[in-house]
């Protein structure tokens, strides 16, 4: 088998850390724990990331990266602003299940530790390649006349805020279902709380 | 020997003619050029004696839009523009309003329209070949002067899909704008007529994306909208003028229209990281304390 990459072997670094972070936290993970878990010596694992702060930081621009390619997708079909809600409803839910570390480190790690990236994170700069795929949806929604016009952050919030929320419900093993028994009912209730008035 | 030229006018406001008597070097021009014509100056010829048959001219100059329902003196605009357009070496639209039909597309005139274009679309014209396309609402003086005495010294000037001198239009008014920082940092804290902020996001102006020399070549040699405080009508294109130009156009907060060129997810990806940055310098009156 041919040796990795120092990419590839940065990408299984930033995915073993992930699993760490987002199940025993940020704190109390330790680039020893990281180096033990990925069979490195901890010296090595410094030529790849300085820091477990700079480690945290493109842990949280690889998901962007992820989500952001998953929404691409759907963002480039020709199918309505509505359909593209259920699409976007499925795909979250289902990496939260599939890949829930990605979520959960999302989650539990960058929204509640601010202090790690307040520099180099400012403001969206590490969920750019995420946050513009959602920006792109609205404004052709709105283009299209299928969406209401209003201010981003108040469409963005209801959007993300409420499948954050139902992630964290099902992450904290509160909802009585299975996530995709909830899809239907949230891209419904996401698309009538955006839709134009007239539709 | 001085080059002759007619100024005829279709369904205009005189607003170009008027722009051109504020080129700075009118004396010499006239020591030039010859109108032997010209709506507003004093020429040889009268407008009847113009019109009534072809008079020895070099460029034939249109402002204003062109219906075939238009007369001057009595004959339609369009027959006179027939009767110089075959002996003329150049014919040149003077205005937003006579390249693409401009503000006086909506005038009472049937199907009005630009000499070979009726905005975006090509129209039919037999000496489309010699069309030099100014547009501006008003012309830029020096843009038009300086076009002239090209064709008067010969020179080949290359054109645009519009038919306009790449050498004014390859610009986009955004070049050489002095709140160029205000709009890489996405700062539009802007009060009309004031020196800070970018109008861009909020204010309506169409700068990048509208092509035009404005802020290379400044008006009477001294200053340009953006650069005084107020936004960028886009007066040069075919879509000239659009609605609400005092307001930008978003869809939930993002510009309708983006600088040429860029597409959207470069756009918002940049304007994402600039946005995330606070310069204290730019958030301040340039003349704070």
């Amino acid at each position: 088998m041919a040796k990795p990459t120092k990419e590839q072997r940065r990408e299984s670094i930033m995915l073993g850390a992930l699993k760490l972070f987002s199940v025993d936290g940020f704190y109390t993970t330790t680039i020893p724990d990281i180096a033990k878990a990925l069979n490195m010596s901890v010296g090595n694992m410094y030529n790849y990331f300085k820091s477990k702060d700079i480690l945290a930081k493109e842990i949280i621009k690889y998901i962007s990266a992820y989500l952001g390619k998953e929404l691409r997708k759907i963002n480039d079909k020709d199918i309505t602003s509505k359909e593209k809600i259920h699409a976007f409803v499925k795909t979250y839910f289902t990496i939260a299940q599939t890949e829930p570390e990605m979520i959960e480190y999302f989650l539990r790690v960058y929204l509640s530790n601010r202090e790690v990236f307040k520099d180099g994170c400012e403001g969206m700069i590490c969920v750019s390649d995420f946050v513009t795929e959602i920006m792109i949806f609205f404004e052709e929604g709105v283009e299209k006349k299928e969406l209401r016009d209003q201010d981003f952050f108040s469409a963005f919030g209801l959007f993300m805020g409420y499948l954050g929320g139902m992630v964290f419900l099902y992450g904290e093993k509160i909802l009585p279902q299975e996530l995709e028994n909830y899809i239907d009912d949230i891209a419904n209730n996401i698309y009538q709380a955006l839709k134009a008035d007239e539709n | 020997m001085k080059t002759k030229l007619l100024w005829i006018q279709g369904i205009a406001c005189n607003g170009n003619a008027h722009s051109f008597l504020n080129y700075t070097y009118l004396e010499k021009f006239l020591d030039d050029f010859e109108f032997i014509n010209h709506p507003i100056l004093d020429c040889r010829f009268s407008l009847q004696e113009v019109i009534e048959s072809f008079r020895e001219c070099d460029i034939l100059l249109i402002e204003g839009s062109i219906s075939d329902e238009f007369l001057r003196s009595n004959k339609k605009i369009t027959q006179i523009i027939n009767i110089y357009a075959p002996h003329v070496k150049k014919i040149v639209t003077v205005g937003t309003c006579s390249t693409f039909g401009g503000i006086f597309k909506d005038s009472p005139y049937d199907n009005s329209h630009g000499l070979i274009f009726n905005q975006e679309k090509q129209k039919e014209f037999e000496f489309k070949q010699k069309v030099i396309s100014i547009s501006g609402c008003p012309i830029h003086p020096e843009v038009l002067a300086n076009t002239l005495y090209s064709i008067k010294e010969g020179i080949d000037l290359q054109l645009d899909i519009f038919h306009r001198p790449k050498i004014f239009f390859s610009y986009t008014i955004h070049n050489g704008c002095t709140r160029n920082e205000y709009f890489e940092y996405k700062i539009d804290e802007h009060t009309f007529g004031k020196k800070e902020g970018c109008m861009f996001y909020d204010h309506g102006c169409q700068a990048p994306f509208t092509h035009g020399s404005c802020n290379k070549i400044l008006w009477n040699e001294v200053n340009s909208k953006t650069r005084v405080g107020q936004p960028c009508m886009g007066c040069t294109e075919p879509t000239f003028p659009k609605q609400n130009l005092f307001t930008t156009k978003k869809n939930m907060g993002i510009p309708h229209s983006l600088p040429l060129g860029v597409p959207k997810r470069a756009y918002l990806t940049l304007s994402g990281v600039t946005k995330a940055f606070k310069i204290d310098r730019l958030e301040k009156d340039l003349f704070d304390e």
